[in-house]
């Protein structure tokens, strides 16, 4: 795999302050981006045109850009692909505009690749930008649904307008005035029944999902692999 | 649709073909030849349905009843008013439905926000999903924009990858559960386009002075895009015709602007926790330049992570006294409001941020009177006299 090239952008691990890995472990993470059954999918060399930044958010706002990832992806550099892994890859939107690529590139896929492994391996650049996070991953592991009805309060949202402090101060009541019978709950986005959250818990237990958290938040890992354990047991389910 | 700059440029190419060699195959041919090998199952459309258009000319099938409601953990969380106009507008039009508690989210949000997930646990999810509505005989349909993308991505990596279909069907085979993928994945806003002329038929307001700007959700036509709609008669075929073609229907103000193609803002992982940046694109990118370009008494878009940056993007930003200052609804609550739907008691307008309540007035519609006959409601389940509202109270 060639390694290295000269490029103004590329700065050395000490500058780029994540500090010093061997090149063997850049060439086994890339690696394991490359072997990831959806990369060659998403990438079929580069014009470097700039289509995707004209249409990216995120290139609007920070020191990013779709291009470089998808120049950097098809020149198989693995150093820059190592420091975008590091530093690039968290800014990203997930919108996928860049799909209006012409040579059919996407960007925002490889990123996804790029940020599983990020995780995988924890690397830094993934337990920071998950910092804080880990709430939500709590919330959607157990429960089966993201977003709930509790988290609108106005200490977490105070940007969110006045709005926001109504909707926690009635939330037990406006919730009941909801007419769909599913919506009545303030803790899950719908009621979820019991046997599909089992249902779930097994799908995170077989495909290693829950054992990616471990690498980026241990504690939230521990909880949840009790929790899940435990629910399983109760019901008889050996995974 | 009002002569702006852009609507002039729009018109002046008549239709837009896209070269043969830039389409995306059909999907449905792999799809029916596992079936056909037995390596799944393909939940069919049944009943009543509508062909409509989609970007490469492949008709796609909109059925109409007997829908299976894979919700939004956005939308019902934090804005319940989207759910219940859509399950509404199927009542009001005499459909049958289920609203399941054997659904989980499709888990995307998280996934393209955190990447802590996996392909063959994503898929799972979905399968496992759609299984649950196969059980029942009804027909999924996907009320958020990003599952909606996702599942389609899942889709097609299931498609073309035995490997991952093995995998997943091991998954399933603990949960007891057939792989089962449905003939069309289609969002709630492809089936409020099938339905636009009844429901334009049931309309009890004249939105013709309401002017509208459109933002379409990227995971809607972005993601695997061969079948989002694009209709010949909405935009001349060049954009997705979801929710402009029903706005257009209802006889609205269809106002055009130059960033209808960039996203949000949303971000899934900025929304969170880097909002900064999900402010900032809102309002900067979309809502002034809307503005500017539009001055809409509304924004519609159809998906949860964009009703909720547009929307509350817009506190902040006027602080720093921006030209801001637009609702935003999902396009369900604005079929819904045009066939009499109450504004609090189905549409839930107050979860929304921006304020509504001119845009309210100049439907012809007296917000006030509305929020008392809400509050009456409150006062009965506040007294214990009954736990939950009802069906029934609402249409009351
Ligand atoms: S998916 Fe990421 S790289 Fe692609 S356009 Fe969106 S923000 Fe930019
Ligand atoms: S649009 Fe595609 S070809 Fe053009 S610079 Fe971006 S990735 Fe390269």
């Amino acid at each position: 795999m060639p390694a290295a090239t000269l490029d103004p952008y590329r700065k050395r691990d000490s500058v780029a302050g994540h500090g010093e890995f061997p090149l063997e472990v850049k060439q086994r993470l890339i690696g394991m981006v490359m072997e990831d059954p959806r990369f060659p999918e998403y990438l079929y060399g580069c014009y470097e045109c700039g289509i995707c930044v004209a249409a990216c958010p995120s290139a609007r706002f920070y020191d990013f850009s779709p291009r470089r990832i998808a120049q950097a992806a098809s020149r198989r550099d693995v150093e820059l692909m190592f420091q975008q892994m590091q530093e690039d890859i968290w800014e990203c939107s997930q919108c996928f505009s860049c799909l209006r690529c012409p040579r059919g590139n996407n960007p925002g896929g490889i990123i996804t690749v790029m940020r599983e492994v990020a995780v995988k391996e924890g690397l830094h650049s993934a337990r920071e930008a998950l910092a804080g996070y880990s709430r939500i991953i709590y919330k959607i592991m157990s429960t089966g649904t993201q977003v709930s009805p509790d988290m609108l309060q106005p200490d977490a949202f105070p940007d969110w307008g006045p709005e926001v402090k109504d909707v926690s101060e009635n939330l037990d009541l406006w919730r009941r005035m909801l007419p769909p019978e599913t919506l009545h709950t303030t803790t899950t986005g719908w009621k979820v029944a019991d046997r599909t959250l089992v249902e779930l818990y097994v799908i995170w237990l077989e495909t290693g999902a829950l054992d990616m958290i471990a690498q980026v938040d241990r504690g939230i890992h521990m909880i949840l692999e009790e929790l899940m354990e435990e629910r399983l047991e109760e019901e008889g389910i050996e995974v | 649709m009002s002569e702006t700059a852009v609507s002039v440029i729009l018109s002046k190419k008549k239709q837009f073909d896209r070269e043969p060699d830039r389409r995306s195959a059909d999907f449905h041919d792999k799809l029916f030849q596992l079936e056909a090998e037995g390596e799944l199952v393909v939940q069919r459309i049944s009943g009543d349905y509508v062909e409509v258009p989609t970007k490469y000319g492949i008709a796609k099938k909109i059925q109409k009843a007997n829908l299976w409601h894979h919700k939004s953990c956005g939308q019902c969380g934090h804005i319940p008013g989207y759910s219940t106009s859509i399950f509404w507008i199927m009542r009001k039009l005499g459909y049958g439905y289920h609203d399941p508690e054997d659904q989980t989210s499709c888990t995307a949000w998280n996934y393209y926000a955190s990447a802590t997930s996996n392909q063959a646990a994503q898929a799972a999810v979905a399968l496992r999903n759609f299984a649950a509505a196969y059980e029942t005989g009804y027909f999924p349909l996907i009320h958020c924009g990003t599952s909606y993308g996702h599942y389609k991505e899942v889709r097609s990596e299931l498609l073309h990858d035995g490997a991952l279909r093995e995998q997943v069907r091991k998954v399933l085979a603990k949960l007891g559960k057939e792989m089962v993928i449905p003939e069309e994945i289609v969002h709630y806003s492809e089936w409020l386009y099938a339905v636009r002329e009844e429901i334009r038929s049931r309309m009890v307001y004249d939105f013709s002075n309401i002017a509208v700007t459109v933002h379409p959700a990227c995971h809607y036509y972005k993601l695997v895009e061969g079948d989002a709609i694009f209709d010949p008669d909405v935009y001349h075929g060049q954009r997705t015709a979801a929710v402009s073609g029903l706005v257009q229907s209802m006889g609205a103000d269809l106002r055009s602007y130059s960033t209808f193609f960039d996203c949000c803002g949303f971000g899934f992982r900025h929304i969170l926790v880097q909002r900064d940046f999900t402010r900032s694109f809102s309002t900067l990118r979309k809502i002034e330049v809307m503005k500017a370009e539009a001055d809409p008494d509304v924004v519609l878009t159809h998906d949860t992570g964009c009703v909720t940056a547009l929307d509350k993007s817009q506190f902040a930003a006027r602080a720093h006294e921006r030209n801001v200052g637009i609702p935003v609804l999902s396009e369900a609550q604005f079929a819904a409001l045009a066939m009499g739907a109450h504004p609090f008691k189905v549409c839930q307008l107050h979860w929304h941020s921006t304020n509504y309540r001119p845009l309210l007035e100049k439907m012809g519609i007296d917000w006030r009177e509305a929020w008392k006959e809400f509050e009456v409601d409150a006062k009965r389940l506040e007294r214990g006299e009954q736990e939950f509202l009802t069906w029934a109270d609402v249409d009351a």
